[in-house]
């Protein structure tokens, strides 16, 4: 037996092997070629994709259903810069992924060698941090760094970019286990003179509300979070990534807030005199009009992310800390509100503006998503692609674990859906409904190919309006019904298309027949699709115009011209 | 001349790593904001959380710059938030040493030469290079100081100025 030093590429994949990933997505090239060799000796599954846009968005799912960490192998130059969109996605939805890619030999760093691209520095701005190597040596400890910095504290994708000698040369060095980052501070426990603050404010509150955020979904602070609830008898509403967190069907929960929230939790965010945040970060889909904001309430935020503070809002009270450990905290020192009036204004609002969608006209992908989730929906893991399938997913999709609520909220990706929902899939083993637009399936459709060799069990709702649908709203509530860039003429036969992949594919659309089809796709054990073909042109309400405030909610169609909104996008 | 926001001065500790000084600039020009000023250099031993620093382990950046402060307090935090930042000191309003030189290259000929000298003594600059046509003069001091003296000596005609960048250190033991 000859006792060669492991390759660098040997070096990586044992380090992955010792942070017990399981799973690598990805896809080849000449600068990744050692490490793609020493995953033949690995029992690391390997995942080859499509497109690697695909194989971050199938890490990122993966992570966001687990809480493990996604890992992603590229080759240098395009195949590199093709995740940095999955990057931006998991960074602004605080996902923990490790990008690994392929490099040009280091002597040829800085000639525009073949494939050469600077990928550390194009990652600076899309990742929580990166790293090139030059030396094999420090491939354990980046490694083990990497691994750190991507699962604790906010979590977020680093990137490794790893030049060719340094993995087929030898390296040497031994494991890591310390380690050393001065200054990379992670906030657990919060102070206790804080804690006594928040329970003080919450104790003179007659109308409190929980804003509950991503942040608890990743702390896992839901089940704590519900007992404070209980015990101040507050009502809770969520964000788009906080679904989940506690359970949407709760009698305590109002259903998301916001831009597309229901009516019940926009007035009561416009009217509570107390909004607690926890692990949520004040985004402008949540805020509209900041200076009108909650103006004449006192303001609580947890966050892990002590830059969140004071970023949007400034809190009245700004507890740093891990979301569970806060809330788990806070418990012991709070009792219940007088909020007896304040329940008996937002059962009101929930009895006059219940969420609702015209039964005639054709098929609604609202009724679709509704009987999804009275289907067995709300045991399946949802993820969802950008746009308007997404809203309405999100408002009657409810959702009531952890972790089974996947959308790209902060970086709003399109084409995220399917390999999300494929990595979400492996990670967990239980089915998965990737709810996704006619636009956005076709965004990264090719990984269809991926579903079938690793025959997960995804089922591929395709809300299919013929448009660009969000984009279509906006243009006919803002810019006079001139339509530009939204007609998705050119469409596939969508379920020819998963025949060619060998996916089983049913259309829908009539009403009736809605039952039967999702009954039939919850039944199939691989991967199936399902098109959905929803009359082209219906919009999603409740809405808040980008930018404006909360009294400025469009519950139904508005009657009057609207200006183009000034918010955000 | 555009009227500007007080200047603040920002001292960072590193890790004295590739990449640091791009993402610190990073977060400046997202927001569209200037780097008025920058130093950055290799810093001495220390002690932090339980270990001594090997020796170019660590650096330290001045950064000046000028903008809303409630945005800056915003940087502030983000730039902490980078894993290579071991911290972020914003030194305005606080009590600080501060200190920054200058070359300053003058074209002159012999009448001009006493008077400029004369300027140049007031300030405790030096005569650095002296030839038949030119000279430079080097002063330290406060940044408002060298603007005093720069104004002072553009009549004589200023051919290239070249200043360092301010640096600082917090007064007594707090940190900088
Ligand atoms: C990669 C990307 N490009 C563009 C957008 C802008 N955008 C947001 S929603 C949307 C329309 C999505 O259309 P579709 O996928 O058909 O879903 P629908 O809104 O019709 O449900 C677009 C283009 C985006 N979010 N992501």
């Amino acid at each position: 037996m000859s006792t060669r030093p492991p390759t660098g590429g040997e070096m990586v994949i044992r380090c992955l092997e010792r942070e017990g990933v399981e799973v690598v997505y990805g896809y080849s090239g000449g600068a990744a070629m050692p490490m793609f060799d020493a995953l033949i000796d690995s029992k690391i599954k390997f995942v080859l994709v499509r497109h690697e846009q695909g194989a971050t968005h199938m890490a990122d799912g993966f992570a966001r259903a687990s809480g493990k960490p996604g890992v992603v192998l590229v080759t240098s130059g395009p195949g590199a810069t093709n995740t940095i969109t999955g990057c931006l996605t998991a960074l602004m939805d605080s996902v923990p992924m490790i990008v690994l890619c392929g490099q040009t030999i280091s002597p040829m760093l800085g000639k525009d060698a073949f494939q050469e691209a600077d990928v550390t520095g194009i990652s600076y701005p899309v990742v929580k941090h990166s790293y090139l190597v030059k030396n094999s040596a420090d491939i354990p400890r980046i490694m083990k760094e990497a691994f750190h910095i991507a699962t604790t504290g906010r979590p977020g994708p680093v990137l490794i970019d790893l030049p060719k000698d340094v993995t087929q040369g030898p390296c040497t060095a031994p494991f890591v286990d310390e380690i050393r980052l001065p200054g990379y501070k992670i906030p657990g426990r919060c102070d206790a003179a804080l804690l006594k603050k928040a329970a003080q404010l919450l104790s003179k509150s007659r109308k409190p509300l929980l804003y509950v955020g991503n942040g608890a979904v990743i702390s896992g602070a839901g089940r704590a979070i519900q007992q404070l609830a209980e015990k101040l008898k507050a009502p809770i509403v969520n964000t788009l990534l906080g679904k989940g967190a506690c359970p949407e069907d709760s009698p305590l929960n109002l259903g998301m807030l916001g831009m597309h929230g229901t009516a019940y939790a926009n007035r009561a965010v416009q009217h509570c005199d107390l909004i607690f945040a926890i692990g949520a970060r004040w985004d402008d889909r949540i805020t509209g009009k900041v200076s009108e904001f909650c103006k004449d309430a006192v303001k609580l935020h947890i966050d892990i992310d002590v830059a969140e503070f004071g970023k949007i809002i400034q809190p009245d009270l700004s507890m740093p800390g891990d979301a569970r450990l806060v809330v788990e905290d806070l418990l012991p020192l709070v009792g219940p509100c007088d909020t007896g009036d304040w329940w008996k204004e937002l059962n009101g609002w929930r009895k006059a503006h219940p969420l609702k969608y015209p039964k005639k006209g054709g098929l609604r992908a609202q009724h679709v998503l509704d009987r999804l989730d009275k289907l067995g929906g709300r045991d399946c893991i949802i993820t969802t692609d950008v746009g308007q399938h997404q809203m309405w997913a999100a408002q009657f999709c409810l959702t009531t674990k952890n972790r089974h609520w996947l959308s790209s909220g902060g970086a709003g990706t399109m084409g995220f859906g399917v390999p999300a929902a494929i990595g979400a899939a492996m990670a967990t083993g239980k089915p998965a409904w990737a709810i996704v637009g006619d636009g956005g399936f076709q965004m990264t459709s090719c990984e269809l190919a991926t579903a079938m060799l690793q025959k997960v069990p995804i089922k591929i709702l395709i809300i299919n309006n013929r448009y660009l649908g969000m984009i279509r709203q906006w243009q006919e509530l803002f810019f006079d019904n001139r339509l530009s860039g939204a007609d998705l003429e050119g469409n596939p036969d969508f379920v020819k298309f998963a025949d060619a992949f060998g996916m089983p594919a049913k259309r829908v659309r009539r009403a009736g027949d809605v039952d039967k089809v999702l009954k039939w796709a919850m039944a199939q054990k691989g991967p199936c699709l399902v098109e959905a073909e929803v009359v082209k042109e219906d919009n999603v309400f409740p809405m808040i115009p980008a930018g404006a405030g909360y009294d400025k909610m469009l519950i139904d169609r508005p009657k009057v011209r609207m200006d183009k909104p000034t918010g955000s996008t | 001349m555009t009227t500007t926001t007080p200047l603040h001065t920002i001292s960072l500790l590193v890790r004295n790593k590739p990449g640091v000084l791009v993402r610190t600039a990073l977060i400046f020009s997202r927001r569209g904001y200037n780097i008025e000023s920058l130093v950055v250099s290799p810093a001495f031993d220390l002690e932090i959380e339980g270990y001594r620093s090997a020796p170019g382990e660590f650096s330290r950046m001045t950064i000046t710059c000028s903008g809303d402060p409630v945005i800056l307090e915003q940087i502030i935090k983000q730039l902490e938030k980078l894993v290579d930042v071991v911290h972020a000191i914003d030194h305005t309003g606080q009590e600080a040493i501060e200190s920054e030189i200058a070359l300053v290259k003058l074209k002159a000929g012999i009448k001009d030469r006493t008077e400029i000298l004369q300027v140049a003594e007031n300030f405790k600059a030096k005569v650095v290079d002296f030839a038949a046509e030119s000279l430079i003069l080097r002063v330290q001091g406060e940044s408002d100081k060298l603007d005093a003296f720069i104004d002072l000596l553009k009549p004589f005609g200023v051919v290239e100025l070249v200043r360092s960048g301010k640096i600082l250190m917090a007064r007594g033991l707090a940190t900088t």
